[in-house]
């Protein structure tokens, strides 16, 4: 049995748009969710957090079956492109509350909060307020908060879009970086050829609904036709 | 934007046309007040008779406005929570209704509910209880005030939590928020950015109501300000007192417009874009239930009395009634004192607009200029502050030496009606004004469009529909409105809410709820016109 993600026959309709996904995500690999605007890339992440429910088909998340869990009882932890934090707490509260949702917490619990907040490049930031942040900064104290969270598999919709280039690749490489020290599974939904480059080692083709290819990073370089990359 | 100078120059000269009219009407009232007998006026300023009534002016609209704010939390949290459901659309906008309803239907329906012979207390009597909730005094207008109140709370209220981004909620059930953690880290913290602003807000109303004082409080134990004014002058013709409880209301509602403008306002209008909101809290049979019953309450609550309405209204002759020759004279009346009151406040409110439009263009802004901007921006604000019932009062005392009141009054009323209506229409056409300038203005200016030719074929297509909007709200405001005719209603000027309101007085009830129920509709039909418009605006 496959310890990743593992769609099986997973079905849904959303208005007029059918999805039908059959595909294993494999464990402790960054994989990339590529493909046009509107194929369903977005729907396949709401799927495996469970935002999305099938209609049918099966999904196992590290070998063991969530179709019909509850978005918090899944392995999972969430960046999206914007928003990752309530802009009226403060940015350790935001971090604290992927250690306990009602800020129970340890004195050891704070002290990895901070570990957490240091390790992402925002030591010492605890007190600020997100406003107050610039957008890498605050898509920082999301990972800062996916890391305390240690759940085995980690969720991006998008989640360097709304930054810029240079910080993109700074991005990218903190992504990376905490990959290969905790070791997770992780998605990430892009449209950016450039990103899969830098961080994918698969890369996973949504197109109209369904999953088109699923290749190695290489292979998906290879392939020089426009419409692979997904722009 | 950009303008020549004869564009400028007529901008500017309409806007202080506008504003010194305004100043003018305004002002003279105050001033005749001011002046009037001032010694006895001031004697008569903190007698135990006026305290009295201030305190009850003030306790009431606290009461009011923490018991709307109250009940609307849990409304509008359950509905965030539930943001698809069959019908949700509709109880959004039922909560919408009560604000075009004239307060004197409003108090008519509910009478028929928790009046005497209404369905509660016949619930109540029938389970063996004696009957123990009454319509008037205390009660009654709490009744009355939450009725209007709590469903513009819940409005703005469901906004606020609408308007936090949706990955919030997404957040929250991803990061295994219980209710209790949800409501303490993203609910709670939208609402209380905007709980100040409501109740500032609601309180303001309740502070100032008049209709549904008049109707269900009374006697010297429930009576505000504004009703013991009316009084003054209508009853007792006591010009001082009427002038003393003025002064203490202006005074009033100037402290409280000050307060309220410290706060942050609050808005019914929702993010456009965005992910649609999905909620995963709350999903278990407990929070179900609960929602259920609030919401189910809170359509009781405010369907009830407007079901009460229409039923009573059916069964009185209605063909009868609007055949009848004083309903005809009345319902014209209405019609030119709200055409006459809708198309002044479009024309000033756009004349205001423009002029500010003006002076935001100008290179560099003289002290003198920015002043003026400050003025034209304050001039809707004028009319809160000094209620119709002063204004009434004011123009009264100015006319009384020229003859008969009675002539002058149908213009008094319509003056009075155009300004009430000037807050509202502004806040429609200044935010449709400012974003068609800011498309068009280039365009105009580099095809060399001005005056006429560029009113007719850039500004009027385009803004004939917010000025439509605009005139149908105001007309809505200027039909159901009782305050205003109140001082000078008589068997010369009858409008609609006068005889609605005289033929209740003279306990024909039968005929009352008929007309209340022509009344109720047109003014629904033409609020829900002047809404239609901003569909962006919408909840649903």
């Amino acid at each position: 049995m496959h310890d990743g993600i593992v769609l099986d026959q997973v079905e849904l309709t959303l208005g007029t748009a059918g999805f039908l996904f059959d595909c294993g995500i494999e464990s402790g690999a960054i994989t990339a969710i590529a493909g046009p605007s509107g194929a369903g890339k977005s729907t396949l992440l709401n799927l495996i957090a469970g935002f999305e429910q099938p209609r049918s088909g099966r999904l196992v998340i590290a070998g063991s079956e969530h179709t019909r869990r509850h978005p918090a009882e899944r392995p999972i932890s969430l960046v999206f492109q914007d928003h990752n934090l309530f802009a009226h707490l403060d940015i350790f509260t935001n971090v604290a509350l992927g250690v306990s949702p009602s800020m129970r917490l340890t004195a050891a619990d704070r002290a990895n909060v901070d570990d957490a907040l240091t390790r992402v490049g925002l030591g010492g930031f605890g007190r600020r307020m997100p406003g107050s942040l610039s957008g890498g900064e605050r898509q920082r104290a999301a990972f800062a908060r996916a890391l305390v969270r240690r759940r085995p598999v980690l969720l991006l919709d998008e989640p360097f879009a709304s930054l810029d280039p240079d910080l993109r690749v700074q991005m990218a490489k903190l992504l990376v970086d905490l990959h290969q020290e905790t070791g997770n599974t992780v998605v990430i939904v892009t449209h950016d050829r450039d990103e899969i480059r830098r961080v994918a080692d698969r890369v996973l083709v949504v197109e109209q609904g369904r999953i088109a290819r699923h290749l190695r990073k290489a292979e998906f370089f290879d392939r020089t036709e426009p419409s692979a990359a997904g722009m | 934007m950009v303008q020549t100078i004869a564009e400028r120059r007529r901008s500017l000269g309409a806007g202080i046309a506008a504003l010194l009219a305004v100043a003018l009407f305004v002002g003279t009232a105050v001033a005749t007040l001011l002046l009037w007998d001032g010694d006895q006026s001031a004697s008569r300023l903190f007698s135990a008779y006026t305290w009295r009534i201030l305190q009850f002016t003030l306790w009431q609209a606290t009461l009011s406005t923490l018991l709307s704010v109250l009940f609307a939390i849990p409304v509008a949290l359950s509905l965030t929570r539930r943001p698809e459901f069959p019908g949700r659309v509709w109880i959004v906008r039922l909560m919408a209704l009560p604000m075009g309803l004239p307060a004197l239907v409003g108090a008519l329906g509910l009478v028929g509910i928790w009046g005497r012979q209404g369905i509660v207390n016949g619930g109540l009597a029938a389970i063996g209880l004696e009957q123990p909730v009454s319509i008037y005094g205390l009660t009654g207008i709490l009744l009355a005030h939450t009725f209007f109140n709590i469903p513009l709370a819940v409005r703005l209220l469901l906004a606020a939590l609408e308007r936090q981004p949706a990955e919030y909620w997404l957040l929250s059930a991803g990061l295994g928020m219980r209710p209790l953690s949800v409501f303490r880290f993203v609910e709670w913290p939208a609402l209380r950015r905007v709980i100040p602003g409501v109740a500032g807000l609601i309180f303001m109303l309740c502070a100032t109501s008049f209709t549904l004082v008049l109707v269900l409080g009374g006697g010297p134990a429930a009576t505000t300000l504004e009703v013991a004014i009316y009084q003054a002058l209508r009853f007792d013709f006591d010009p001082p007192r009427a002038i003393a409880l003025a002064f203490l209301q202006i005074a009033l509602t100037g402290a409280i417009i000050g307060l309220i403008a410290l706060l942050p306002a609050a808005t019914d209008t929702v993010r456009a874009a965005g992910r649609k909101i999905r909620r995963f809290d709350g999903q278990t049979a407990n929070t179900r239930l609960w929602d259920a019953a609030i919401v189910a309450a809170a359509v009781f609550f405010i369907a009830a009395p407007l079901a009460s309405v229409l039923a009573a209204g059916l069964r009185a002759d209605l063909v009868k009634l609007v055949t009848g020759s004083l309903f005809l004279r009345a319902a014209a009346t209405s019609l030119s004192i709200a055409i006459a009151a809708g198309m002044i406040a479009v024309s000033a409110s756009l004349a205001i607009v423009s002029a500010r439009q003006a002076i935001a263009a100008l290179p560099a802004r003289s002290r003198p200029m920015r002043l003026l901007s400050t003025s034209l921006a304050g001039t809707s604000s004028l009319v809160l502050l000094v209620p119709p019932v002063v204004l009434g009062t004011g123009w009264f005392l100015v006319l009384r030496p020229f003859g008969d009141v009675g002539l002058f009054a149908p213009y008094l009323v319509a003056l009075i009606n155009a300004l009430m209506a000037l807050p509202f229409v502004m806040r429609v056409l200044e935010p449709a004004l400012d974003e068609h300038t800011r498309q068009i203005s280039r365009l105009a200016a580099s095809l060399g469009m001005t005056g006429w030719p560029k009113w007719r074929l850039v500004d009027l297509p385009v803004l004939l529909r917010p000025m439509l909007t605009a005139l149908s709200f105001a007309m809505a405001l200027s039909l159901g409105d009782l305050g205003a005719v109140a001082l000078f209603g008589s068997s010369d000027l009858i409008t609609l809410p006068w005889l609605v309101y005289s033929t209740l007085s003279s306990y024909r009830t039968n005929d009352a709820d008929g007309l209340a129920l022509i009344l109720g509709f047109v003014c629904l039909a033409l609020t829900i016109l002047g809404t239609a418009g901003d569909k962006e605006n919408e909840n649903a």
